[in-house]
């Protein structure tokens, strides 16, 4: 036999099983999350967990009772829930009209629109709030809910809206054609055939309203309060570890067996089907009912998402003295009696610093776990690293510091602790952007490039990685978007003379008078030219379908 | 009876092409079985879709009994179709499916689960309402959805290329299945496909169409054997020729190679199983024509022969 031929099945099955090399790497790959994961992320939540159910040592159930048995903080486990679940329905009852519209019609800006409509998933919470007072809306439980529809209309017209463009129209019209009428069809068929999507959509919408925290504190007013923002209160300002901890607690469990019970109902709720090339089953607004809802969502989109932030930017610009930079100039200056320590300004600079080491810690730890994850073909690692997204950000800032405070890590006052907080809220996302794309490639892609001669490192070098690194760019300009943002995780421990954009926007917000609501304006807009140039960045790269979000 | 008058349908996305449907006529009485035949892209497909009131037409008439359904949607229409992807609902079991039209009309679940038991059995899948239609071979879902199009019992069955994606042994079997099941509902059915076999085989008539117009429309027999137009002939597997006279259309039965006749240079041959397939080129008008020649005496490419045409299997066509 051709000696050739002999050594391209040696490299084909070598490409299969592994060799003694990139065995190590896997086990590297699996290595490393893991690490960071159990020091960064398990660590801290175990702390928690002995503050609030053995707080001096033995077990202790009683931080735990007084969530339940105080009357207030009952209050703010039920506003938490019930809070939660009304901005879900809102959300969905005001999406899914819109995840139709840019799902199924075509018409002129249409993929504009769509990009659109992603931004302000990815604007941090602050700066929403900022937008929402600078349109004038009191806080009250209504800003609130309309806070929480901004953050979360992406999510059902991305996750909703993905499978609606592909959902073969035969099936409702088979059953149109078998006398059930347009209601009936959308009953019956399309909403059964979007269960999925609209479930997933619901879970990350609720999730996010009940570990909502930044939305809270800034639009809830005083007396409004939700389990994360009593934890930040309970931590800073009456000093009672043991009932944040138990809080924690309270949600954490909340969140698991939430996810737990989705999932298990879901599992075989979900049938594969039939999947069509978007372009089959768009079409032009062609009915009446069609044009009604075109304008309509259309409408909802710009004044629910469109107009907060344009008032904004308008705000910003237009200090008493007259159009112009003038609360911008402000930024730069220390002002006395301000709770802010150095020139708002400054906060630039920390906060492009602090992104800058959490992406990269973010996308190392991420990618890798990705790539393991889809290599050993197992979803666990994937899932642990998904962790923190169900954890909230207030839960980990909590964690971090309780846990890093005391040998054997002492990172006290660290300038590391930021980063890594952010890091570990980003780092979710980017497994969930990467993960996908990598198990994607197909697999006879490798295999030809294996039949032509290249070796297993080649195959990674020359067909995995050109693959990975758009996504991991990707994924990257979110992290970094992301972790600019971040608030929840950061407040706890972030160093006063090192405040970062969001901080600076909440002290500003914090103190009176019009100057400084106009600088928190202004910070609000620098911070969202950051985001939006990150997200702009990642969005050359993205290149036809990626990931879940 | 359905009438459909002049109709013309246009897709959005392609304003300027010309219309898949265009200007068409078409009359399928109760108890008749109409197929429409035609290669891919001639507009079947959308002609059944506006048929159902799917797709909106650009003009003309879809008329039930002379009641103009412009108006009425399509759920109203009391018209079945059949897909030629089947488009099962995967999310329900087979049953499930067959039943499905029968809820719609408000049919009560004891007599809808008797009726489609009684569906089931009748295209050979007794027994299986409890079965995934993921689990089911695609012959298999072809019967589920034919089940599902009759349950409703349709005053029109309308089926897309029913058995477009089947092996050839299940089509066979299929056929006979479905002229039974025509036959004993006695009402319209209008059925497209690309394949004149399947054509032949199942329907009372035949309307041939080309580029959404009606070429031919006739009894099976009569387009068969008497194509109207070079189109049609050609379609059916006729040569046309202007070689022997007159434009004629002839089947490769009907021409042989001979001592004398018209002068042909032997382009190549195939073999047919029973015969070879002998494709010639003339020499005066240099026409492709195709020749079946039976016996031992098979010439060569590029050798030359003589051509004569049998008059009596020659259909004569207009100019």
């Amino acid at each position: 036999m051709d000696p050739r031929v002999d050594r391209h099945r040696a490299a084909v099955t070598r490409a299969r099983t592994g060799t003694r090399g990139s065995r190590a790497a896997t086990a590297v790959a699996i290595a490393v999350p893991c690490a960071f994961i159990a020091v960064f992320f398990a660590y801290p939540v175990a702390s928690i967990l002995g503050r609030g159910l053995a707080p001096d040592g033995a077990l202790d159930l009683d931080p735990l009772r007084r969530v339940f048995t105080d009357p207030s903080q009952r209050g703010v486990v039920w506003f938490t829930v019930w809070q939660a679940a009304l901005s879900t329905v809102l959300t969905l009852a005001l999406a899914l009209p819109g995840a139709y519209v840019l799902a199924r019609l075509r018409f002129p800006g249409r993929s504009l629109i769509r990009a659109l409509v992603t931004i302000p998933f990815v604007m941090p919470t602050v700066l929403v709030a900022s937008a929402f007072l600078a349109l004038g809306v009191p806080r009250s439980l209504g800003a609130i809910l309309l806070a929480h529809v901004f953050f979360n209309y992406a999510v059902v017209v991305r996750v909703v809206g993905e499978l609606w463009r592909h959902l073969d129209p035969h099936e409702e019209e088979a059953a149109r054609m078998l006398g059930a009428s347009r209601m009936r069809v959308l009953r019956e068929v399309t909403l059964r055939a979007l269960r999925p999507g609209i479930v997933a959509a619901a879970t990350i919408t609720f999730l996010f309203c009940f570990t909502s925290f930044g939305v809270i504190l800034f639009l809830g007013g005083p007396t409004r309060s939700t389990i994360e923002t009593e934890i930040y209160r309970q931590t800073t300002r009456f000093l009672d570890l043991p009932l944040a901890a138990a809080l924690s607690i309270v949600q954490l469990v909340a969140v698991v067996v939430l996810l737990w019970l989705v999932g298990r109902f879901e599992r075989g709720a979900s049938v594969p089907r039939r999947l069509r090339a978007a372009r089959e089953v768009e079409h032009r607004p062609r009915s009446a009912a069609d044009r009604v809802l075109l304008a309509t969502n259309l409408a909802v989109m710009a004044a629910l998402l469109a107009l907060p932030l344009a008032v904004l930017v308008v705000r910003s610009l237009t200090p008493p003295s007259g159009f112009g930079f003038g609360y911008y100039r402000a930024l730069g200056e220390v002002r006395a009696g301000s709770t802010l320590f150095v020139a708002p300004l400054d906060a630039v600079g920390n906060s492009l610093r602090f992104a800058v080491v959490a992406t990269v810690i973010a996308v190392v730890v991420g990618g890798l776990a990705a790539w393991a994850g889809v290599r050993t073909k197992s979803r666990w690692l994937e899932g642990a690293l998904a962790l923190p997204l169900g954890i909230s950000a207030v839960t980990l800032g909590f964690g971090f510091l309780i846990a890093l405070d005391e040998p054997p890590l002492d990172l006290r006052g660290s300038q590391w602790l930021v980063p890594l907080a952010q890091a570990l809220v980003a780092m979710p996302f980017v497994v969930l952007l990467t993960a996908p794309v990598l198990r994607a490639i197909d697999p006879r892609m490798r295999d030809a490039a294996t039949m032509l001669g290249a070796s297993p490192a080649r195959v990674r070098r020359a067909v995995d990685l050109p693959i990975a690194a758009r996504a991991l760019f990707v994924a990257g300009a979110f992290a970094f978007a992301i972790s600019l943002g971040e608030f929840g995780a950061t407040t706890f421990v972030v160093r006063p003379d090192a405040p970062t954009l969001p901080i600076v926007v909440y002290r500003l917000l914090g103190q009176p008078g019009d100057v400084s609501f106009g600088a928190a304006m202004a910070a609000s807009c620098i911070l969202m030219l950051l985001v939006a140039a990150a997200m702009l960045a990642g969005d050359r790269m993205r290149a036809g379908r990626l990931g879940e979000f | 009876m359905l009438e459909v008058q002049d109709l013309v349908v246009r897709y959005e996305d392609r304003a300027d092409a010309a219309p898949a449907v265009d200007g068409l006529d078409l009359r399928v009485g109760d108890g008749e079985v109409v197929c429409v035949l035609g290669p891919s892209g001639s507009g079947k497909s959308t002609l059944l879709r506006a048929i159902a009131g799917l797709e909106p037409p650009a003009a003309g008439t879809v008329a039930w009994d002379g009641v103009d359904l412009r108006d009425t949607p399509p759920h109203r229409r009391r018209f079945g179709l059949m897909f030629q992807d089947h488009a099962l609902f995967p999310h329900r079991d087979v049953g499930g499916n067959v039943a499905f039209g029968l809820r719609m009309q408000g049919v009560a679940s004891d007599a809808a689960r008797a009726r489609t038991a009684d569906l089931l059995t009748l295209v050979g899948l007794p027994g299986t309402e409890d079965r995934a239609v993921r689990a089911l071979s695609g012959g298999e879902q072809q019967r589920v959805a034919l089940a599902r199009a009759l349950a409703p019992d349709p005053r029109l069955l309308m089926l897309d290329e029913p058995l477009g994606a089947l092996d050839r042994a299940l089509r066979e079997h299929l056929v006979d299945e479905l002229r039974a099941i025509f036959g004993r509902r006695d009402r319209a059915v209008l059925l497209v496909t690309h394949d004149h076999e399947e054509a032949f085989a199942l329907a009372d008539r035949v309307v041939v169409v080309r580029a959404g117009r009606v070429e031919q429309d006739a009894d099976a027999a009569t387009v068969w054997q008497h194509p109207a137009t070079p189109f049609v002939a050609e379609f059916l597997g006729y040569n046309v020729t202007a070689a022997f006279g007159p434009l004629v259309a002839v089947r490769p039965e009907g021409l042989t190679l001979a001592s004398a006749g018209v002068p042909v240079t032997v382009v190549d041959r195939t073999f047919r199983r029973d015969h070879f397939r002998v494709r010639v080129r003339t020499a005066s008008t240099q026409e492709v024509l195709d020749v079946a020649v039976r016996g031992s005496a098979i010439p060569d490419a590029g050798s030359t022969a003589h051509l004569v045409l049998d008059e009596a299997a020659a259909v004569p066509l207009p100019a």
